[in-house]
């Protein structure tokens, strides 16, 4: 028998009973004895195995495709293409962390007149073995007409540059279009006060240049999506999907049918950080099993997921920030352009209004462009946009700083965004812990140690996210032992059915182990948002709550059907004590949860509590890093000596998967500032399409990551959540820049920082 | 190419005989999960360098992509569902749970057969050597901390 780790709970949490303790997780026995049913573990009877065929060439016109070879070959039961889906409309649908038009969708599951990146799906086949399936899509021939391939932001921005969709126009925030076609979908502006006067009155200014490369989300497991389409016109879908809900409305009119034709069932999920959103086999396994009339399975190998899903936006962006003396920002001017890949929906918008979030600068202008270039279609990755956009401004910041001779933290102390400052695109917030991030690092004892060696630096760097709410949906019903299953409608990508269920069996006053969470299939739950955003134990967790309280008046009623006496004369205590009115003799009467549960059969029946809730509020999170690092000046490569990671979560559910949020976020932000790059040739061709040649950290690369916890309550959730995930991804690149700033002198003006990049960098600074 | 040749083979998978027909292009891997529906081992990448698919054959670790199945013949094969007896799960396993040692658990399996055989070779490994021996997993959620911490706890070290 596994136990829970029985560290005290924070000064914050000592007030629960469940929140703020490390119980076991519900699931984790399946997923460390390997019964957990992730996406391609399924085998139905009869299942057919698919393949995709992928471009070789990142922008050409499909002049023919001919499958008749493939369609031959024994055991190839059904050979598609974008010809066999019925034609998509512009509607607009929600696709998770965004929208996009449904015909781009289509094209982006499977290409139609142009492919527009190398890997970009052609045509699929199922077969009755995979093996088959991989020989059969060698016989399609297809006939290409190639074109020039447009693979960086600014030459896609430039008039004259080749188009990928000649009916694509910039929109502007007013609702305009452009004159003519560009490769520019769209620039939005967000401005705050006098810029020119700020300018006026800065002491001192710097500028710079940057440019990003793609990054990719680096999952473990690679895509699934297996269908099943029967006579009666119902389709199943299982998936690894951070939104079931999402698959279903993609799918359904992608093949024409109504989402109550269709089911989608999560199946365990193998990591996303937001690039397992959208769709891209599901749609091809639906028809595939449209066609054959057999259940039919599609996965990824990793070659696929790096060509053809994800990354986030490559990016060249450029900051012009003032300071006063003393300090005070005065003025910032930030030009942030980012590749969507083959259709319109980078992360700009949020990399914009993130850009100067953690700061109040009375004066500021923030261009955002969405550009599409030939390179896959950017999803989602923790954070959208905020990685690179804050890497810019947080750099420049740490160069003030620098340039001013004041400390790196104290210089964002004095410009810190409190409660009540308002950014450039509106938002004012409410109670934040941005400046209780900051005192915690100075507090913290890596801050006060002294860091000595040569080629030795230590860097900082501040990071905001917003956090977001939404639908979720839960219920949960009493059994007559006092266990209470609960059923989710948010997949688990990494603790979350433990976070949900601590959140109700608080409100219930029962442990955690009472609960029995369940992530269920899109009919038998109420409609619930993606995984993402950091919103699952923010709102997820609200909806356990309601659920709860909707238990607890249930059981109120019942007491009061023993007792009978007026429901409102019974009281559900959060010791879980059902208190009622004296009895005749004028003793207390009362029931415990557990005794109250034997009883609910006998009283009415077993009781479902439900809740459905859409929370458009939100809790921002803040976080404040400190890095050391090592630069080997031979090689350029960059060690990471010790790092400290400060975060406000609001209240921390489960300290122990917080501080693994934290953890892993400093490790992709860590990946990204010194390795992971998409490396493309002249032609488009990604050459490093491989988990060796697209370097993730491993354990080897990372020394431990100390991780504190702040807790400044969020006064807009039952239980003061803010949502953890997304914002420890962001500081890492800037706090690194830094460090390499302090180790050997030289200021990286792109990502990664690789050892080739610093090399370079470090020659020409010589 | 060519006629598919199907391969008998007699094997012992965690502890038990199996005898399968292996497709000649099989590797162990989809032996494992398409031939005898054993799906503990994951496929990441299926060219050995994300270490999902970790098996142990003969007392070595393998990536399970990277051997074929006709190569299997006579071999001790383990993978992660021979870990625990029974409903006792080994101290490891208790430990990546006591440790909240994985978020998504898909890279799960392959550490936890990985990191036996590291104890088994070395029961009181240092925190680099921890590092060095699972340098060849990859985990995309956790930062690898609390998975080393894991390992620390089940070596009977102490874990700050």
């Amino acid at each position: 028998m596994v136990t829970a780790q029985s560290q005290p709970q924070s000064a914050e949490t000592e007030k629960y009973n469940v929140i703020g303790t490390r119980p076991i997780r519900h699931d984790g026995v399946d997923k460390v004895t390997g019964a957990a049913q992730y996406g391609a573990d399924l085998n139905l009877p009869g299942m057919l195995a698919g393949r995709v065929l992928r471009s070789p060439h990142a922008h050409a016109r499909i002049v023919s495709i001919d499958t008749s070879k493939a369609e031959a070959l024994e055991g190839v039961l059904a050979v598609i293409t974008n010809a066999d889906f019925p034609r998509a409309s512009d509607e607009v649908i929600d696709t998770g962390e965004g929208t996009a038009q449904l015909n781009w969708v289509l094209d982006n599951v499977i290409a139609s007149d142009k492919v527009l990146y190398k890997g970009h799906a052609v045509a699929a086949v199922a077969a009755t073995d995979h093996h088959i399936a991989e020989d059969a899509i060698e016989l399609i021939d297809v006939e290409y007409e190639l074109l020039t391939p447009v693979l960086d932001v600014r030459d896609a921005m430039v008039d004259g540059s080749p188009l990928l969709h000649e009916s694509l126009y910039t929109g502007s925030m007013d609702g305009s279009k452009s004159d003519n076609p560009s490769n520019t979908a769209s620039h939005l502006q967000f401005t705050k006060g006098d810029l020119d006067a700020g300018f006026a009155e800065a002491e001192v200014v710097i500028e710079r240049e940057f440019e990003t490369s793609m990054a990719h989300q680096g999952y473990i497991e690679p895509h699934n999506g297996s269908a099943y389409y029967r006579a009666d016109g119902t389709l199943d879908i299982w998936t690894s999907t951070q939104g079931a809900f999402v698959v279903r409305d993609s799918v359904a009119p992608l093949l024409q049918l109504s989402p109550s034709q269709v089911k989608v069932t999560p199946m365990e999920i193998g990591g996303g950080f937001g690039g397992k959103i959208p769709v891209y086999l599901e749609p091809l396994a639906a028809l595939l099993s449209q066609k054959t009339g057999r259940p039919v399975k599609l996965t990824m190998n990793r070659e696929e997921v790096l060509l053809a899903t994800g990354p986030t936006s490559g990016t060249y962006m450029r900051v012009r920030m003032g300071a006063k003396r003393d300090g005070t920002l005065v003025a910032a001017d930030v030009h942030l352009a980012f590749e969507a890949g083959a259709y319109p929906g980078s992360p700009v918008g949020a990399g914009a209004m993130c850009a100067l979030a953690p700061y109040d600068i009375p004066n500021q202008r923030i261009d955002g462009y969405d550009v599409v270039v030939n390179k896959p279609k950017t999803a989602a990755y923790r954070a959208p946009g905020a990685p690179q956009s804050e890497f810019a401004t947080e750099s420049v910041l740490n160069e003030l700083a620098e340039e001013l001779g004041i400390d790196p933290i104290e210089i964002r102390m004095k410009n810190a965004a409190e409660e009540g400052a308002q950014r450039a695109d509106g938002f004012t917030y409410g109670v934040v812990g941005n400046v209780e991030c900051m005192t915690a690092a100075q507090e913290s004892p890596h801050w006060q140690s002294e860091l000595e060696g040569p080629n030795r630096g230590r860097g900082v760097a501040q990071g905001f996210w917003f956090n977001i709410g939404f639908e979720s949906s839960a219920y949960a019903q009493v059994n007559g032992d006092g266990t209470v299953p609960l059923v989710l409608g948010s997949t688990d990508i990494g603790g979350t059915r433990a976070s949900l269920a601590m959140q109700l069996a608080e409100t219930l006053g029962i442990s955690a182990e009472e609960v029995r969470p369940h992530v269920v299939d899109t009919n038998s739950v109420g409609y619930t948002q993606v995984t993402g955003g950091s919103r699952t134990t923010f709102a997820g967790g609200w909806a356990a709550y309601e659920t709860a309280m909707d238990i607890r008046r249930q059981m109120e009623e019942r007491a009061a059907v023993i007792w009978e006496c007026d429901a409102s004369d019974v009281t559900y205590g959060d010791d879980a004590i059902i208190r009622g009115p004296a009895d005749e003799d004028g003793n207390d009467q009362q029931l415990t949860f557990k005794e109250l549960a034997a009883q609910l059969a006998s009283t009415g029946g077993h009781i479902v509590g439900r809740a459905d809730v859409n929370k458009t509020s939100s809790g921002p999170a803040f976080a404040t890093h400190i890095v050391d690092v090592e630069v080997d000046p031979d090689t350029g490569k960059v060690d990471i000596l010790r790092y400290t990671a400060v975060q406000d979560a609001g209240t921390a559910i489960h300290p122990a998967y917080v501080e693994g949020q934290m953890q892993g976020g400093v490790a992709q932000g860590v990946g990204m500032a010194l390795n992971e790059e998409y490396y493309y040739d002249d032609s488009g061709d990604l050459k490093n399409a491989s988990l060796l040649d697209y370097r993730m950290p491993t354990a080897l690369d990372l020394p431990m990551i100390e991780p504190i916890i702040v807790e400044v309550p969020n006064p807009g959730h039952p239980y003061g959540v803010r949502g953890v995930g997304e914002v420890p991804i962001i500081p890492p690149a800037p706090a690194v820049r830094a460090a390499i700033a302090n180790a050997i002198g030289v200021h990286m003006s792109e990502l990664p920082m690789s050892p080739r990049a610093i090399l370079e960098a470090t020659v020409l600074e010589e | 190419m060519t006629t598919t040749e199907h391969i008998v083979v007699n094997c012992t998978i965690n502890g038990e005989q199996q005898v399968f027909l292996a497709n000649e292009r099989d590797s162990l891997l989809e032996a494992l999960r398409d031939r005898i529906g054993l799906t503990g081992a994951k496929e990441g990448c299926n060219n050995g360098n994300c270490g999902a698919c970790c098996v142990n054959m003969d007392g070595r670790i393998v990536n399970s992509c990277l051997v074929m199945a006709a190569e299997c013949e006579g071999a001790e094969i383990r993978t992660v569902e021979g870990l625990a007896s029974g409903d006792q799960l080994s101290p490891l396993q208790n430990a990546f749970l006591e440790q909240a040692a994985l978020q998504c658990g898909i890279c799960t399996p392959g550490f936890l057969v990985a990191a036996e055989a590291l104890l088994e070779q070395n029961p009181d490994p240092s925190e680099h050597e921890i590092r060095y021996w699972l340098a060849g997993n990859l985990c995309r959620c956790t930062g690898y901390d609390k998975i080393i911490k894991a390992v620390q706890q089940a070596a009977g070290q102490s874990v700050v």
